[in-house]
This record gives structure tokens, C-alpha cells and sequence, in this order.
């Protein structure tokens, strides 16, 4: 049995992962071992849904997981470890990895579901900027929240790797807070809010000002990826419009800007073409930082759980913003620095500070910031 | 005479048992101008589908001779190649405005999508193109950014003939663009649709059920009933001299003023 696996993997021992990184779905010490070798799978038959289902089935215990644990811990146990859990994504800026609670498979998600939603990044990748339809799972939390983000990030996620999880910029927002606690209950990986320590960063509407690395991986979470809805709502022929490059209408939409306030004044969701091909929503990132995805060495995953669509920019990858030849791409421009660290060419936060108009203008990547002050920038602290 | 600019060929149509378009064949010249006539429910409608390629055909062919001057069976072209001989070379004029316009986006804009989905990027340019059309179908310029929704219907069926007419199309079709508007604002329009298919040259299927459209704009008709063509001519020669029994009917219906 263990030398056919060579041949013929089982579906959960991690060969679906992007990066070929073992390990995710078993814990370290199963690993020496080969797994499933309970398991009634033979080289040449094609697994099926039983396959994955333990023998006795434990309701209580949430999404049955693949692999049979060795030893299930008791209540109690359980118990000590939610409690460790808990105390662990209180404070501190890195959490160490961990084991994850029990009763859920690792990373929240079946291996089943995960290889799907794998077959989709691989595609969307293999095609960038197509929009891969996938069969987007309820998650426990509501849609709008990054449903489309987690299911993407938990499909690849690794038990090597460093999670960081941004909400517009800011490590410590409640969106923020919420899923990277979800992953590392769920999956016991490391957590940061350092941008050049994550491997896997999902971020609802910013992108790091820290230049991403090869070898990282941005999840983004979508709220709606078609970037034509707005002037045809039908599905069947934006389809088409895709298909047959037939991108004229997109124009439309910057030709209403001009015409109603002199310049492009869409600011977030700015379309972009991809590869020369497909154009595409960067969901709803300020257009700040669509000169960051132009060519960024990370790879650059986007998830949308309502809508079901997961679509990709790889590596190096040439990404366009849309605009006429009189009147350009331009991002926004802050006539301040930040009030903070005093960066300059960053994307500013608004903050207002009382009821008589006295606001701030701060770093909106509160990483970025913090380390700056760490590094002795100091703004000047002041409302404007 | 020149060579056909369009070849419609035995062209047939039916929704289950019902017959809406029965072999009908015509050839149409570069500036030609065609009606169609007959009652409301004689398949006028079915046939512009037809030709238009928004329906298929259940048998029957529509050829069109492209600008490298070969004549192709528009069947055999591609999806894309389809489209975008119908938002280049072609117009369609519709009945319902609001099918053929965006009523979201500023008349410049309608005007403009034709040239930008062609590949254009010059706001200055688009925007100069689209105040000369509207000029030319005598929209007041200062309405460039106002929404086809705050127009009138008039209005709205002439910026829709400026949004068709903005690439340089050869053919036009249109379906009753005339019908629902009051006699002035018709009669204006008629004014512009004559003046401009002969400035430019083009040629022009328009299905109405007004035999004095058909007079005023046409060179030829065709008239339908159930389904087939039951009269061709010149349009003097078919509105004063009617030969078939049901043409005849159709002229003396018509009320005088």
C-alpha cells in the first residue's frame, strides 16, 4: 500500500498544494508515517465521498476530516485548547503555530472542497484575470465579511506558512482580528501582522505599501468581480462580452466621469486589463494601489464567495489600468504626510478627532507605520 | 444597376406550427432604401430579425458584401465577426428607444460607445465626434451630458440614429422609428432620416406600418401578409397602382387629412 503512493497520492496528502508545501490536513508527527493507511483506497480506484467520512460518524464534532485522528482528545481537552486558543490571539503582534482546536479539519475546510477550490486558482491562474466560477461553501460568517477571501486562503494555506490578515489597511480591525483568530484556531498556523514575515496575506481593500516578495501569495476578498455590471447586468452577456474581448463599454464608464467632473473620478475598483487580455475588477482597492499590481512578484489570488468567482494575476504578470490617452492614469495625491511616522507617497486615512472639524491624516497600513516609529520616523502629531 | 449590397435568399421562419416569414428573397443596392409594409402580426418584425441575425433562420441565407467587396453569407461568420460588423457597418434603429440606447449614461457617452468599443482612447476626440452628430440630428449641444431619459422621444429616436451612424455604417435597419411620436415631431424626423440617408449614401431597410412613410422615405416596398411578400415595386408604382387584392385594401384604408 505505502508504495503506491508514489503513484497514485491520496486526495488529502497536500499534492494539490500551489506551492508544494506538505503537511497541511495531518499533523507533523503523522507525517513520518504514511497516512490513510486505514484507508480502503486502492492505486486505481477514484476516491469517493465515503471515502472521506470516518467510520463512525461525529456529529458533534463538526466537518468530519479526512484523516482519521489517532488518538480523538477528550472534552476536556478540547476544551484546554480552545481556552489556549483564545488566550493566544488576545495580544502581540506574532503568534507562535500551534495545534489546531480539534473537531474541525485543518484550515476550517474538507480536503474535497479544498481540492476544488484549488482546480479554480490553478485555472484562474493558467488565465489571468478570467473569472473561474467555483462552488463557493457557506462559511460562519455573513457574505460581504470575506467569505470568498477565507475559502481561498483556507484552500491553500499550509502548516508552514505566516498569516497576516489586513481590513483596509489596519492589522487590528474587527474584520481583520475575526479571521486571522479563525485561522488560527481552525489551522494552529503562525499569525503577523508583519507584511515581510506573511506568506499568505488577505486583505479586504489595501495592498501593503511594503513591496511584496516572491513566494508571497495576496488573497483578496471581492465583493462583486464583474467589472462590466455596471453597464450590463446580465451575466450571460457579460460572459460574452469577456469572451469576445469586447471591452468598448468599460470606456463608457470613464467617459462619464470626464463628462460630469472634468477628470477620471472613479477612485476604488479601478478596471484593469490583465496580461493584455481580460479586464478585470481589483476589488474594491483604492487605485492607489493599482500600479502595485503591475508586475508584483507575489501572487495575487481573489476570491468571491457571494458571487462565486475566483480569479488570479500571477507572478510578473502586466496589469493596466484603464484610461484615455488625454486624460491618464493618475493616482491620488495627500498634500500631507502621515501625522504619525511622517511617510510621504503612502495611502492617508482621514481620522477626525472631534466635533469642531479637527481631523488627521494617518497611515492607513498600520504596519507600515508602526514600523517606521519603531525605526525613529516621528510626524508632527498634529490636526489639520 | 450595382451589385447587391445585401442578398436575402428564401429566407423562412416559423414559431411551432406558425408560419412568420415565409421564403422571402430581395436583393438591396448600396443606397437603397426599402420598406416594408403590412399590418401589425405579417412577420415585418420577424424579417428585420432575420436579417439582423438576432434570430436564426429555420431555413434561407442573408448575404452582405463586406468592405473588401466579397459578398458572405452572414451564417458563416463568426460570433465576434458578427458583432462586430453590426456595431461597424450596420445600424438598428429600434421602435422602443430604450432598447437601442443606454438611458444611464449621457448622450455623449451613446454616442461615443460605438467609437470606443472600436478601439478609440481620445476623450477630446470621441467628445468632438459626438457633438458634431448631435449637431447633425439636431440635438442642442448643451444637452451632451444629460441621460437619454430626461429627452423626449423625439429626441430620444434621433440621438439613436446619431449613436448608429457615428461609425459611417453602410446599412440601417429600422423598425417603426416613427411610430408613437406626434405628426410634427414626425414629420421632422422623416426630414432627418431622408436627409441623411442621402447625404451619406445609405442604403436602408425600415419596416413600418405607415403607408405615408413608406411614400416619403422609400425608393421600393415590400408589402407583407402572413408571413410572405405579396407585392414588390416602386414605391409610386405599388401605393398608386396596387396590384394585389390585399396592397389594394391597404391603400384605400388609409384615412386623407
Amino acid at each position: 500500500m505505502s508504495g503506491t503512493h508514489t503513484v497514485f497520492p491520496p486526495p488529502s496528502a497536500g499534492e494539490g498544494t500551489l506551492r508544494n508545501r506538505g503537511g497541511e490536513g495531518s499533523d507533523g508527527a503523522e507525517r513520518s508515517s504514511p497516512p490513510h493507511e486505514d484507508r480502503a483506497l486502492s492505486g486505481s480506484r477514484v476516491p469517493l465521498l465515503r471515502d472521506f467520512v470516518p467510520a463512525q460518524p461525529l456529529l458533534t464534532q463538526g466537518p468530519p476530516s479526512p484523516i482519521p485522528s489517532r488518538a480523538r482528545p477528550t472534552w476536556d481537552e478540547q476544551d484546554a485548547n480552545l481556552g489556549q486558543a483564545r488566550d493566544r490571539s488576545g495580544g502581540g503582534s506574532a503568534a507562535e503555530p500551534s495545534a489546531p482546536q480539534s473537531g474541525y479539519n485543518f484550515a476550517y475546510l474538507d480536503e474535497g472542497t479544498k481540492r476544488m477550490i484549488r482546480r479554480a486558482i490553478l485555472k484562474g491562474i493558467a488565465v489571468p484575470g478570467y473569472q473561474v466560477p467555483f462552488a463557493s461553501r457557506e462559511m460562519p460568517m455573513p457574505y460581504g465579511w470575506g467569505t470568498g477571501g477565507v475559502q481561498v486562503t483556507a484552500a491553500i494555506l499550509g502548516r508552514a506558512d505566516v498569516l497576516k490578515v489586513i481590513d483596509q489597511g489596519a492589522d487590528d480591525t474587527t474584520n481583520a482580528v475575526s479571521i486571522r483568530r479563525f485561522f488560527a484556531k481552525t489551522s494552529g498556523v503562525a499569525t503577523t501582522t508583519r507584511t515581510a514575515e506573511a506568506t499568505v496575506i488577505q486583505t479586504r481593500h489595501r495592498i501593503p505599501e511594503t513591496p511584496l516578495t516572491e513566494g508571497q501569495t495576496l488573497v483578496y476578498q471581492v465583493p462583486i468581480p464583474e467589472p462590466l455590471r455596471y453597464l450590463e447586468p446580465r451575466e450571460t452577456e457579460t460572459r460574452q462580452l469577456h469572451a469576445l474581448a469586447e471591452y468598448g463599454a468599460m470606456h463608457v464608464k470613464l467617459y462619464e466621469d470626464i463628462s460630469r467632473h472634468g477628470h477620471i473620478a472613479t477612485t476604488y475598483a479601478y478596471p484593469v486589463e490583465v496580461a493584455g487580455r481580460y479586464v478585470m475588477d481589483p476589488s474594491p482597492t483604492p487605485k492607489f494601489d493599482n500600479p502595485k499590481m503591475d508586475g508584483c512578484p507575489a501572487l495575487q489570488l481573489f476570491g468571491a464567495g457571494r458571487e462565486r468567482r475566483i480569479y488570479a494575476v500571477p507572478p510578473y504578470t502586466r496589469v493596466r489600468s484603464l484610461d484615455f490617452e488625454d486624460h491618464p492614469f493618475r493616482v491620488q495625491e495627500f498634500t500631507h504626510p502621515c501625522a504619525l511616522c511622517g511617510a510621504k507617497g503612502v495611502y492617508l486615512d482621514e481620522v477626525l478627532l472631534d466635533d469642531a472639524g479637527n481631523r488627521m491624516f494617518v497611515c492607513s497600513d498600520t504596519d507600515h507605520c508602526e514600523g517606521r516609529r519603531a525605526d525613529g520616523h516621528v510626524g508632527t502629531g498634529e490636526a489639520i | 444597376m450595382s451589385e447587391p449590397l445585401l442578398q436575402v435568399r428564401g429566407l423562412t421562419k416559423r414559431y411551432g406550427a406558425r408560419l412568420a416569414c415565409a421564403d422571402v428573397s430581395f436583393d438591396l443596392v448600396p443606397g437603397e432604401v426599402l420598406a416594408i409594409v403590412g399590418e401589425s402580426g405579417s412577420g415585418k418584425s420577424t424579417l428585420l430579425s432575420l436579417i439582423a441575425t438576432e434570430l436564426a433562420p429555420d431555413s434561407g441565407t442573408v448575404s452582405y458584401r463586406m468592405r473588401d467587396g466579397a459578398l458572405r453569407d452572414l451564417a458563416g461568420l463568426s460570433e465576434a465577426g458578427r458583432r462586430a460588423l453590426m456595431r461597424t457597418d450596420w445600424g438598428f434603429v429600434r421602435q422602443d428607444a430604450t432598447k437601442g440606447l443606454r438611458m444611464a449614461v449621457s448622450a455623449g457617452g451613446n454616442v461615443g460607445e460605438r467609437l470606443m468599443g472600436l478601439g478609440e482612447r481620445h476623450y477630446g476626440r470621441i467628445r468632438a465626434q459626438a457633438l458634431d452628430w448631435l449637431g447633425r440630428v439636431e440635438i442642442d449641444a448643451g444637452r451632451i451630458d444629460d441621460p437619454p431619459s430626461q429627452f423626449s422621444g423625439g429626441m430620444r429616436q434621433r440621438l439613436q440614429i446619431a449613436r448608429n451612424l457615428v461609425t459611417a455604417p453602410r446599412l440601417v435597419l429600422m423598425d417603426e422609428p416613427t411610430s408613437g411620436l406626434d405628426v410634427s415631431v414626425q414629420a421632422r424626423l422623416l426630414d432627418l432620416i431622408r436627409r441623411l440617408s442621402a447625404e451619406l449614401g445609405l442604403a436602408v431597410i425600415i419596416v413600418t406600418h405607415d403607408l405615408a412613410v413608406a411614400r416619403l422615405l422609400s425608393h421600393r416596398i415590400a408589402v407583407m401578409r402572413a408571413g410572405r411578400v405579396i407585392e414588390t415595386g416602386l414605391t409610386d408604382r405599388v401605393l398608386d397602382d396596387p396590384e394585389h387584392a390585399y396592397t389594394q385594401l391597404l391603400v384605400s384604408s388609409v384615412l386623407a387629412a
